[in-house]
């Protein structure tokens, strides 16, 4: 409304929640994993050189006719059907008109009066394992846009002189599944913004129709926020926070608008309908365009594509295609493996639950698939910049370690260093151990005479243990691995000092 | 009698990136109302529950398998383009939208 009002301070979150109650509402945009775009067959890929994964019909040229990827609707209709939606009997693509240089066609190919999948919902679990139900009101096809690179100091369209363009992106298929607004989340909206986009990206990658990167913007969001007092049940005026595109982005932006909201509504200030721009480095938003003229879209059939008509048949040949629903799968698998709540949100949040229960399958215990798979795997990877599943470690390798820690043949960290050579190509596990002679110094004569040589150095420490505190024991096992050059199982190390101390252990 | 203002000519103006100087907005919104005028007519042949044709051909389902076909080069792909760099298209900085 004004300017001074709408700079007012935001609000705490404690305090915006004493006066207001929160409605929420999303629009994810899914980009598909098929081989080519959603109407040319040109490929759908990420990272290629600019303008080579384009054809005539990306390019919007005078005359070409685009026709529907098969895959892609096929995609739309399992999403439909895992997001308990009603399936349309007959849709048809729509023209979304606007001028900008992302689509070459001065229109993007969508759907809007008959989407392929209406009227279903997800139900999806907060971090305590509450479970909230959401609304879907929608999940329609349409297509990608083009990249624009900004040119200029800063690298965003403000000073920019001039753009360049990469239609590659331009046409890959994508799926836009819209909430209905989203009431009574209260002070765990944020929570619950969060939880839902990580729903959809679990559930898409589940069907395997998206890689769900979000870092590759293959999962992106925008974010519906109003506050209405509490209450009350008239929507207030709303925001749309746009490509908010990582899991906490998104909560974090849920949380500022919030707050931002109640700082102008408390100031006897009004809330412009607009899109606002999130900022990561700052955690903000700030005001993009309004919601006004430039949403008139003016969307009319598009009368180049024929419409699509679903029969029971295909459904029913599509819904049996459907993968367990992620949710009673993670029930499932937490059940199996026993592992704590906590632990078991770790695996979830590493997204490492495929590789585990490959693993596990494969005969692994679910303990060591997880320390392994959490531990070392993990760090190898993070230190290589790759996810854990790009180093290649077959659950046989996994295994097989594990075998020798438990024959006692190798400890634990001297794994972690067969693991390491592992990776970095030397061959498996029990090869390793056997080439570089890394087997655990067992023969007593060679371990005893190195824990003599530790309590011989170190008399305080001695004191302590046969004072009764065990624990110091640990300050003699550095020393001794020292010695054995990190072969001495520690286990074993303990029992020499007790015995020789004639301690029972 | 035409149905297009002057005003909606100029908010289409605005939608479509396009100036048009005032004379040419008379003219735009008096063209455009006698177009809307003749297609006009072609409502009253019809009656309410006949629905909007929006395709005239009986087809449905005309989908493409998903394999990949041919695809232009980078040079032939800005090969009519008016301005390109490092293989991309450079086009004058749009404002207001992002």
């Amino acid at each position: 409304m004004t300017d001074t009002t709408a700079e007012a301070r935001p609000l705490s979150f404690e305090e915006t929640l004493e006066t207001f109650d929160p409605v929420l509402g999303f629009e994810v945009h899914v980009e598909l994993n098929t081989a080519t775009k959603m109407f040319s067959s040109a490929p759908n890929a990420f990272g290629d050189e600019p303008n080579t994964n384009v054809n005539e019909v990306d390019l919007g040229l005078p005359g070409v006719l685009p026709v529907a990827n098969r895959t892609a609707v096929e995609s739309a209709i399992r999403l439909g059907l895992a997001l308990n939606c009603t399936i349309a009997e007959h849709c048809r693509f729509a023209r979304k008109q606007y001028f900008y240089p992302d689509t070459p066609k001065n229109f993007q190919t969508s759907q809007y009066d008959e989407p392929i999948a209406s009227d279903g919902w997800i139900d999806v679990e907060l971090d305590d394992g509450e479970v909230f139900r959401v609304e879907i009101e929608r999940a329609h096809m349409e297509e990608d846009a083009g990249k624009l690179t900004h040119q200029g100091s800063s690298g965003r369209i403000q000073g920019a002189e001039s753009s360049l363009v990469d239609y590659n992106r331009a046409g890959v298929p994508l799926i836009e599944i819209v909430t209905k607004p989203i009431v009574g989340a209260g002070e765990r909206a944020p929570e619950l913004a969060r939880a839902y986009v990580s729903a959809i990206r679990d559930l898409v990658r589940a069907l395997d129709i998206s890689d769900a990167r979000m870092e590759r913007g293959n999962v992106r969001c925008d974010a519906n926020v109003s506050l209405m007092p509490k209450g009350a049940s008239t929507f207030g005026t709303r925001t749309e926070t746009k490509n908010v595109n990582s899991m906490r982005a998104v909560e974090h932006a849920v949380t500022y608008e919030m707050r931002r909201h109640a700082g102008v509504l408390s100031a006897g200030g009004s809330i412009t309908q607009e899109t606002r721009h999130w900022h990561e480095d700052t955690r903000t938003t700030t005001s993009g365009r309004p919601k006004s003229d430039a949403d008139d879209y003016r969307y009319f059939p598009e009368p180049d594509l024929v419409p699509v008509v679903t029969d029971a048949a295909w459904i029913e040949r599509l819904r049996a295609t459907l993968p367990e629903p992620p949710a009673e799968r993670r029930r499932r698998l937490r059940e199996a493996w026993g592992y704590s709540d906590q632990e078991f949100r770790d695996v979830v949040a590493a997204g490492l639950l495929d590789q585990i229960e490959e693993t596990v399958d494969s005969g692994a215990s679910p303990a060591a698939a997880r320390k392994w798979w959490m531990g070392e795997i993990s760090r190898l990877a993070n230190q290589r910049d790759l996810e854990p599943a790009a180093l290649g470690v077959e659950p046989a390798t996994i295994i097989e370690l594990d075998g020798l820690i438990r024959e006692e043949r190798i400890n634990d960290k001297i794994a972690r260093q067969v693991l390491e050579l592992h990776v970095d190509g030397e061959g498996a596990p029990t090869q390793i151990v056997e080439d570089r002679g890394l087997e655990v110094v067992s023969d007593d004569g060679a371990l005893t005479a190195a824990v003599e040589k530790a309590m011989a150095e170190n008399p305080d420490v001695v004191e302590k243990v046969a004072g009764g505190k065990l624990k110091a024991i640990g300050a003699l096992i550095g020393p001794v691995m020292k010695e054995t050059k990190g072969q001495a199982d520690a286990g074993k190390v303990r029992e020499i000092v007790l015995a020789k101390l004639g301690i029972e252990g | 009698m035409s149905e297009i203002s002057r005003a909606d000519v100029e908010h289409l103006a605005k939608l479509a990136h396009l100036s048009l100087t005032e004379e040419e907005l008379d003219r735009m919104a008096s063209e455009l109302g006698v177009i809307v005028d003749s297609v006009k007519t072609v409502s009253e042949a019809v009656s309410d529950d006949v629905p909007a044709t929006s395709h005239p051909l009986p087809l449905t389902n005309v989908l493409r398998d998903d394999v990949v076909g041919h695809t232009f080069t980078a040079e032939q792909a800005l090969h009519n383009a008016p301005d390109s760099e490092d293989g991309r298209f450079r086009v004058p900085a749009i404002l207001d939208e992002e």
